[in-house]
């Protein structure tokens, strides 16, 4: 089946280097042509891009699709649709799942079932069997199937001696080695972020310097084995700072923040809602707003979702209980242009942080048949694999939990008015949403 | 801050006024006078139906709540659901909305994580919540009831009644409170009643059983423990864990006796008109010598005692005028 050919009409065409008001012609899986005004073959299907935005679609660094194991939860079917409602073309599949990826089959197994999804799905390997933090996991074989991102995301690898060696079998492999940093001597048995909510409320914290401490030890073992190394979303002023400083030391190091840790911060769990409990968990507001000037500063690689389906039940336990994490893939963009500044912000930062930061992450900026996904987070440029998303900086619109493509609706941002909204998504060339409604 | 619990939930003291506090006690004290009756019984909550949830088991709690509803005549449903299906791994939710299935007015719960009475008020919003004691987060009846003993031992002494003393006689009031502040939900609900009637709260524990950000708490932290109970009004002792024991929290339950327990030996520093008050259950020789506990500056049983008026107050306020209405549930 071949797919009709789009042409997106009059829609600011951002960069990476400048912006411009033009229209995008795709064929056959590519951008075929790139101007002010492109005549279009008869039989093309016109999407009006006026007041939009039109740049590379979104990658995701951080999904958690739950398959194998938690198809109640998720499946890659379902998070792949929530992707594609989200504007993003791609997302790394972690690998939490049940068992772990921590096996060439696993791996293999959810690479096949994200070729039949409707975003292109690459895959983190773990960096330990079964994500205990006790044995490597086979990384040069994942590295040989293509696989560029390694962590044992949930659980950061807690031994320093192990991720050392971890690193320095890595660094030849020239893949990177993710972190969720928290170290569980401080963070363990906690519930929130440690502080005066926490104190009031009665719940045990995961205080910041659980994540921090372990910021500070990864850096100093990028120094001493030259691997290079992805933050996961990091969460407290101090740790962005930490990175910043190992970065202009040129270390190899890159990160990223997740929208709830940039938009919420500790006083939502003052409700004892469940859909608040997310680790690392929701910080300061002073910690929010050092975590909004540095996206504004341009200087985070990442935005990424932490998309973390659970079904109801799991999250009608107590809070301490419950388990953490929260959706995020079909929000995510609204709430970083809210960040940014709105309307208002420099297209070339958003496209920046959703897209082309995460794909050079991700090492998705070149098409890998071996993995199967297309190039993303490229120029808007004839020849290039026809990734996109047509962003609606402006569209006002009421979260519903009922209404979300994921299988879950633990969403923390039910009621929210958010401004900002793929009003498509193209990916290899084919249109997979218009307007909400996915094709 | 809320001005009444008629009508509403009571799952913690931090939103109510002094206003509302004043309320409870005063309807407290109009209840001793029943309990001391031939025949202790007043039809108040006459075909109402309280469920006595206890996902922990507490039974003097239980048993004080459960006296408390019969003596207003309430029909009450008394579920040990520590033992039973919430070790399946059912939902919070599931688990009271099987109970609303059996129409009730009013939950009394107990449970061991902070914040589930606050859940289970948005699952059920037309049934009545009345928090027994969640984690480490509130235990509102016993901060009541310790400043019901409180007032009603000062107004013996001053030779007024509590109602008309109203909240005057805990202006200035020292009250020390002593032990794992950072793990008690007691410690929370006392600070929380205390300082909205007026008193000066002073807490003394090593720094491990302080909570981190106890610089922002509006008490003061005792440098010298000697010192605050020579000038204490009142002593509020809390029961150490014995877990917390173990080398993790304080070195050993000796450690913590001999440098913040209240032995024989330091309670010679108090002034002979200092209250001494535990929530109970005790560890004798823990936080507290055997002597001391028994004493006549004890007034553990009074506390005790004062449990089933205080929980007749909030029942009756809390519940009263409910009528079951088909609310829709979240
Ligand atoms: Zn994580």
């Amino acid at each position: 089946m071949t797919n009709p050919t789009l042409v997106i009409r009059g829609g600011l065409i951002v960069g990476p280097l400048e912006s411009f008001l033009g229209d995008v012609l795709i064929a056959d899986g590519r951008i075929v042509e790139v101007g002010p005004s492109v005549t279009a073959p008869s039989g093309a299907l016109e999407i009006d891009a006026a007041g939009c935005w039109v740049g590379p679609g979104f990658v995701d660094l951080h999904t958690h699709l739950r398959e194998p194991g938690k198809e109640s939860a998720e499946t890659i079917e379902t998070g792949a649709f929530a992707a594609a409602l989200g504007g993003y073309s791609a997302v790394v599949a972690m690998p939490n799942t049940e068992p772990a990826l921590d096996s060439v089959a696993m791996v293999g197994y959810v690479l096949e079932r994200g070729k039949l999804a409707a975003v292109d799905v690459a895959v983190a390997g773990a960096i330990t069997i079964g994500r205990q933090g006790e044995q490597m996991a086979p990384i040069a074989k994942f590295a040989a199937l293509g696989v560029r991102l390694f962590t044992d995301d949930g659980n950061g690898v807690q031994d320093a001696g192990l991720m050392r060696r971890a690193l320095t079998y890595a660094q030849p492999l020239r893949v990177t080695l993710a972190q969720h940093c928290e170290d569980e001597s401080l963070a363990q048995g906690g519930s929130m972020h440690e502080g005066a909510s926490s104190s009031k409320l009665g719940l045990i914290g995961r205080p910041a310097i659980a994540e921090e401490l372990m910021v500070m030890r990864d850096i100093e073992l990028v120094r001493l084995t030259g691997c290079s190394m992805h933050f996961l979303h990091l969460s407290t002023e101090r740790s962005i700072a930490l990175v910043l400083e190992a970065r202009a030391q040129g270390l190899p190091v890159t990160c990223e923040v997740a929208p709830h840790h940039f938009t919420l911060d500790e006083t939502a769990c003052e409700t004892f809602d469940p859909e608040f409990k997310v680790h690392p968990p929701l910080r300061t507001a002073a910690d929010v707003a050092a975590l909004r000037a540095a996206l504004r500063a341009g200087v985070i690689d990442a935005v990424a979702t932490d998309h973390a389906p659970h079904t109801p039940e799991s999250k009608d336990m107590a809070f301490d209980e419950a388990p953490p994490g929260m959706l995020g893939l079909e929000q995510a963009a609204g709430l970083t242009l809210e960040a940014l500044g709105g309307a208002e912000a420099d297209p070339q930062v958003f496209f920046s942080v959703l897209s082309r930061g995460p794909a050079r992450v991700a090492q998705m900026r070149e098409q890998d048949v071996r993995v199967g996904h297309s190039a993303h987070g490229g120029a808007v440029s004839v020849g290039e694999d026809a990734n996109l998303v047509v962003f609606d900086p402006k569209a006002p619109y009421v979260v519903d939990r009922d209404k979300l493509a994921s299988r879950a609706r633990n969403t923390p941002y039910h009621g929210r008015t958010i401004h900002g909204r793929a009003r498509a998504t193209i990916v290899r060339g084919r249109l997979v949403q218009l307007e909400g409604n996915l094709q | 801050m809320i001005d009444s619990i008629a009508g509403g939930n009571l799952v913690s003291l931090a939103t109510l006024s002094q206003r509302a506090i004043v309320e409870v006690l005063d309807t407290a004290e109009s209840f001793v006078e029943v309990n001391s009756r031939a025949v202790k019984k007043v039809p108040a909550l006459k075909g109402k139906v309280i469920a006595s949830l206890f996902f922990e088991e507490s039974t003097r709690t239980r048993l004080s709540f459960e006296t408390a509803a019969k003596r207003l005549s309430a029909d009450v449903l008394s579920l040990a659901v520590a033992s039973s299906s919430v070790k399946k791994g059912e939902s919070l939710r599931d688990t009271i909305n099987t109970i609303d299935a059996l129409g009730i007015d009013a939950v009394v719960m107990r449970h061991s994580s902070s914040g589930a009475p606050v859940q289970v008020s948005r699952y059920v919003p037309h049934v009545r919540v009345i928090n027994a004691g969640d984690g480490q987060h509130q235990h509102p009846t016993q901060g009541l009831l310790d400043a019901f003993t409180v007032r009603q031992v000062l107004a013996a002494r001053a030779g007024t009644s509590g109602r008309e003393s109203g909240s005057e006689l805990f202006a200035g009031l020292n009250v020390l409170i002593v032990g794992d502040i950072r793990h008690s939900r007691v410690a929370r609900s006392d600070i929380e009643v205390y300082t909205r009637l007026g008193a000066h709260v002073t807490v003394a524990a090593p720094g491990t059983l302080l909570p981190p950000d106890i610089a922002q708490w509006p008490v003061t932290v005792a440098t010298d423990f000697d010192e605050a109970l020579a000038t204490a009004d009142v002593v509020g002792l809390l029961r150490l864990q014995k877990e917390r024991g173990s080398g993790a929290f304080v070195p050993s339950l000796g450690e913590f006796t001999s440098t913040f327990g209240l032995t024989s030996r330091r309670a010679e520093l108090l002034r002979p008109e200092t209250i001494i008050m535990h929530p109970g259950p005790m560890n004798r020789g823990v936080e507290i010598d055997s002597q001391v506990a028994d004493s006549s500056a004890a007034v553990i049983e009074q506390q005790v005692r004062n449990g089933v008026p205080v929980r007749m107050a909030v029942l009756y306020l809390t519940t009263a005028g409910t009528t079951l209405e088909s609310g829709s549930n979240d």
